[in-house]
This record gives structure tokens, C-alpha cells and sequence, in this order.
């Protein structure tokens, strides 16, 4: 097989896999939707003096959207690849002919396809359950947010896996380092409602800046549809996560 | 004389200040199996993880397949296997999807359904790796190794922690390996596991080789001292002998000709892992 069929080969196999375990299904798949619903049907009909003032729902569409994708890439990435690196999994591996990269880009395929996958789900519960219309003449920008954003959390998600010394410690420092990102990035509470320090804080770390730029792309209530900034800092980022993966990243497992 | 498959001529390994492997040489020639006998923490891994590329060296000359396993590339991984002494499979795939995967990465595989009869897990094809036992998962492992029909397979401690039936079966596995002309390097700290299976034995203990030979003539065993015990008088009767053959004459004519009985007599030669114990609790010892 050629690099390409190969990746494709190793595509298949991380979809199964995937789909079989019942935990990335639940945290990548099963939570951003309930949590969309919950926010949706908690705050349906309350508005949100963003932009003028615009609905709750129309507010937590991208909202949820950004944690889904930030989900299924760094949060996936860097748990799985733990967990295969300290089962001897990405060691046995590399013992075989497959170049390295094939592995990796497997992996990020089956993380961008995920990602596709939740934001077609959540645009189509907003727009199903709550009226929240999809901007189909957004498109474009939507998945230029998406592709730079989803690119830019894999990175850093591969990175992140050289400070994650066992399986035990995985969920724990990626749900450590998240969560209080989406609370202060105005994922989980309306930015209208976060003190301005707090947005200050946020703006220093990726995960504003890229639900920043996904609700510009999906929210048509004035403005660029693209902001060029926040995709920016999102991907210098990225690109700080792919130095750091490439002189961090290890094959065989911390223990033993 | 063909070139061997394996060979290793002052090997070096240290990690820091101390020293894994002091200075080893050895040679493994094509279809045989070969045993790497020695305690936890002589340096077989060590060894076996720098024949498989894995680590860098420290000193000394090592060729795999003709090639230094620190430079060599996709090629040279198309033939060889490796087993590792501690590597768990995907819990969510079946044993022949896990298989199907690793035959993608390599040229020219076997069949799956050839490794999957191999391995003896023709039941277990449409199971996932999750719900095999100890035993089957290892032998999927080895399967995985197998899958790319490599000339030579390592094997790091293949049945370390099983119960005997599920080493009897990995036996049975490794035993067939020799039938299809594969060259194996077994690393094992289990005496029987090397007797059983190996045509040749090497005994490695803190860092150093300690002895080399057949599993039969290992440490001098064929030719080392025999024990006869007997009872004479309630009292245990030990003699110590080179030559066995005139000792037992001698003392049988004179117990005829005294009508003793010679009451529980024993004639014995070392077992291996007698051998073993010896030539590693002296190395052990001097450290």
C-alpha cells in the first residue's frame, strides 16, 4: 500500500475502535449533545446581550459546537494515544514497516471526521429543536474555523500526551486543563454574564480565541464572517503543540 | 558457512552510571531457536530491545539480517516479528480485524486466516481482544508478530505470569514456529520454558554471558558431576563423582558382597535448573 491507502487502512481501523468504546463515545458524542440540550431547553427564550442581543440557543449552537470539536481532537487524541502508548500498542507498532506518520494521520483523520459529524448533529438539533437557522451561506468560513481549529487542538493534544505520565492521569489533567476554559471562555456561561478580567485571563489561552472565531463563522448577526485573528492565535498555537509533539512525543510507554 | 541471522560481538549497554550489558557476543543462525536465559534484571531486554532497534547501544558491534538494527529501515522491519514482553492489544477490535490491520502494514503478509489457524484461535476470529483470556491474548500478539511472515521473530518473555496450561499452549505456538523454518530469539527467565523449546540456551546474568550451549550439555552438565545418595543405617550417604559408571560398580559389589541393601538409592545429574541456579547466584553474588 502507498502512504495515502495506508492512512486510509489505519482510518478504518480507528473508526471501529472508536465507535466500540463506550467512554469516547460518551464524553466526544453523547456529551456535548446533552449538554446542548440541557443549556437549550434551560435557557430557551432568554437572550444574551452579545452582538446587540441575540438568543440563548442561537448563542450555545457554536458554543457547544466548539467544545464538540475541541472534544473529539485534543481531548481524544491525548487520551487515546496514552492509553495506546502505555499499553505497548504505539511501540508494537513502530516495530513494523508503517511509517509513523501513517499512525498519526489516522488518528487525526478519525478526529476531524468526528468533528465534521458533531457539527452537522448540533446544527441540526438547533436547528431542529430550538430554530436556530443554519447559516448555509456561512459554510465556507464555518469550515475554514473548523479545519484550522480542529488541526491546531490535534497538535496540541499529541503534545500534551508527553506530560501525561499514565492511563490513570489522562482524564483527570485533560478535564483539569479544559474545563475551567470553557467556563472562562464563555462556552458554558454567556460571555455577557463573565467579568471582563476573566475574559482577559481567557484571551491568553486558545480555547477563547477559537470559539471567539467558530461563533463569527456561525453567527450571522453582524460582522465578518471570518476573524482572521482569533484563526490566527488558534493556529500559531497549533503550531506551538506540533514543535513541542515533534521533540516530546514518545513511542514506548513511561512505565517500564 | 551461512552468514547467521544474529550477531553480536561486545555488546555495551549503560544507562547512566550503571551498566545493563558488559560486553556480551553471541551468534544466532537462521532457522534455530535460541534462548536467552537469565534472571529479571540481567539485561535481556535490554538486549533483545537493542536487537530490535528500539535502543541505542553503547558500545560493541551488532548485525540483524545482515543490517545494524540502529540504521535500518522499512526494509529490514518486513522481516522480522516482534513480541513484547508486556503489550496489550486493542480491546475494541477482533482478533482477525487486529490481524487484518497489521497485515496492511506490511508487503507481503500471510493470510489471516493462516496466522489466525497458527495461533490456534480459529473459535476466537470474530472475538474482541477484551474478552480473550490471558493466554489467547498472548497468542494474538504473537500472531500480530506473525502476520507480516518475518524470517526472524522475537520473543520477549512470551509466557512471563501465565498459568501452565496457558504456557503450554504459547509452547505449542513457539514449537510450531521452528516447523515453518523461523528463526526465533526467546528471552525467558523460566528454566523448563528454554529446555523445552530452545535448540540452543544462553545464560546471561548481571550484564554478563555465564554459559552457552544445548539445553543437554549446558554448563557441563553432561559431563559434570554425578550425586549418588543411598541409606545406610538411617544415614544419608552422599558420593560426589566424575566417573559415575566405576563408583556405582564399586559400591554395588561391595553391598552384594555385604548384603546391604542400599536403601533409596539415587543416581542424579545436575538438572538445568540446577546449572542455572549456580552460574547465576555466583554472577548474582559477586555484584
Amino acid at each position: 500500500m502507498n502512504g495515502l491507502a495506508l492512512v486510509g487502512h489505519q482510518f478504518r481501523y480507528d473508526q471501529k475502535a472508536f465507535w466500540r468504546n463506550p467512554a469516547s463515545v460518551f464524553f466526544t458524542v453523547m456529551f456535548p449533545v446533552i449538554l446542548f440540550l440541557i443549556l437549550g431547553v434551560v435557557f430557551n427564550g432568554e437572550e444574551v446581550d452579545v452582538r446587540g442581543g441575540i438568543e440563548a440557543t442561537t448563542y450555545y449552537v457554536p458554543a457547544i459546537m466548539s467544545l464538540a470539536i475541541i472534544s473529539a481532537t485534543m481531548q481524544t487524541l491525548a487520551m487515546t494515544l496514552v492509553i495506546a502508548r502505555e499499553d505497548g500498542r504505539l511501540k508494537r507498532g513502530r516495530g513494523t514497516p508503517m511509517p509513523p506518520w501513517v499512525f498519526i494521520a489516522g488518528r487525526i483523520g478519525n478526529a476531524i471526521v468526528v468533528a465534521l459529524m458533531m457539527l452537522a448533529l448540533l446544527a441540526a438539533i438547533g436547528a431542529l429543536l430550538f430554530g436556530v437557522d443554519i447559516p448555509w451561506d456561512r459554510l465556507p468560513a464555518i469550515l475554514l474555523a473548523l479545519v484550522i481549529g480542529a488541526a491546531s487542538f490535534c497538535c496540541l493534544g499529541i503534545a500534551l500526551t508527553a506530560a501525561i505520565p499514565s492511563q490513570d492521569a489522562a482524564a483527570a489533567i485533560v478535564n483539569a486543563m479544559l474545563l475551567p476554559l470553557y467556563f472562562l471562555s464563555g462556552v458554558f456561561i454567556p460571555e455577557d454574564q463573565l467579568p471582563d478580567g476573566v475574559i482577559a485571563f481567557a484571551d491568553l489561552f486558545p480555547v477563547r480565541h477559537f470559539f471567539h472565531a467558530f461563533f463569527d463563522a456561525y453567527v450571522p448577526a453582524g460582522g465578518p464572517a471570518v476573524s482572521w485573528d482569533d484563526l490566527a492565535i488558534v493556529a500559531l498555537w497549533g503550531i506551538a503543540g506540533l514543535l513541542l509533539a515533534i521533540k516530546y512525543f514518545r513511542w514506548t510507554p513511561r512505565s517500564g | 558457512m551461512p552468514e547467521p541471522v544474529i550477531s553480536i560481538k561486545g555488546l555495551r549497554k549503560s544507562y547512566g552510571d550503571t551498566e545493563a550489558v558488559r560486553g556480551i557476543d553471541l551468534e544466532v543462525n537462521r532457522g534455530e531457536v535460541f534462548a536467552f536465559l537469565g534472571p529479571n534484571g540481567a539485561g535481556k531486554t535490554t538486549t533483545v530491545e537493542i536487537l530490535e532497534g528500539y535502543r541505542r547501544r553503547s558500545g560493541g558491534e551488532v548485525t540483524v539480517l545482515g543490517e545494524d538494527p540502529e540504521r535500518a529501515g522499512r526494509e529490514w522491519r518486513e522481516r522480522i516479528g516482534i513480541v513484547l514482553q508486556s503489550g496489550r492489544l486493542d480491546p475494541y477490535l477482533t482478533v482477525r480485524e487486529s490481524l487484518d490491520l497489521y497485515a496492511g502494514y506490511f508487503r507481503a503478509p500471510r493470510s489471516t486466516e493462516d496466522v489466525i489457524a497458527l495461533i490456534g484461535l480459529e473459535d476466537k476470529a470474530d472475538e474482541r481482544a477484551s474478552r480473550l483470556s490471558g493466554g489467547q491474548q498472548r497468542r494474538l500478539d504473537v500472531g500480530m508478530a506473525l502476520i507480516g511472515d518475518p524470517e526472524l521473530l522475537f520473543l520477549d518473555e512470551p509466557t512471563t505470569g501465565f498459568d501452565p496450561s496457558a504456557r503450554r499452549q504459547a509452547w505449542d505456538v513457539i514449537a510450531g514456529l521452528r516447523d515453518l523454518g523461523k528463526t526465533v530469539f526467546l528471552t525467558t527467565h523460566y528454566m523448563d520454558e528454554a529446555q523445552r523449546l530452545a535448540d540452543r540456551v544462553t545464560i546471561i546474568s548481571a550484564g554478563r554471558i555465564v554459559a552457552a550451549g544445548t539445553p543437554e550439555d549446558l554448563g557441563e552438565r553432561d559431563v559434570g558431576e554425578t550425586t549418588i545418595r543411598y541409606r545406610s543405617e538411617g544415614r544419608e550417604v552422599v558420593i560426589q563423582t566424575r566417573t559415575p559408571v566405576e563408583a556405582l560398580h564399586e559400591l554395588t559389589e561391595k553391598a552384594l558382597a555385604a548384603g546391604e541393601p542400599l536403601e533409596g538409592l539415587e543416581v542424579t545429574r545436575p538438572s538445568l535448573e540446577d546449572v542455572y541456579l549456580e552460574l547465576t547466584a555466583t554472577t548474582e553474588g559477586a555484584q
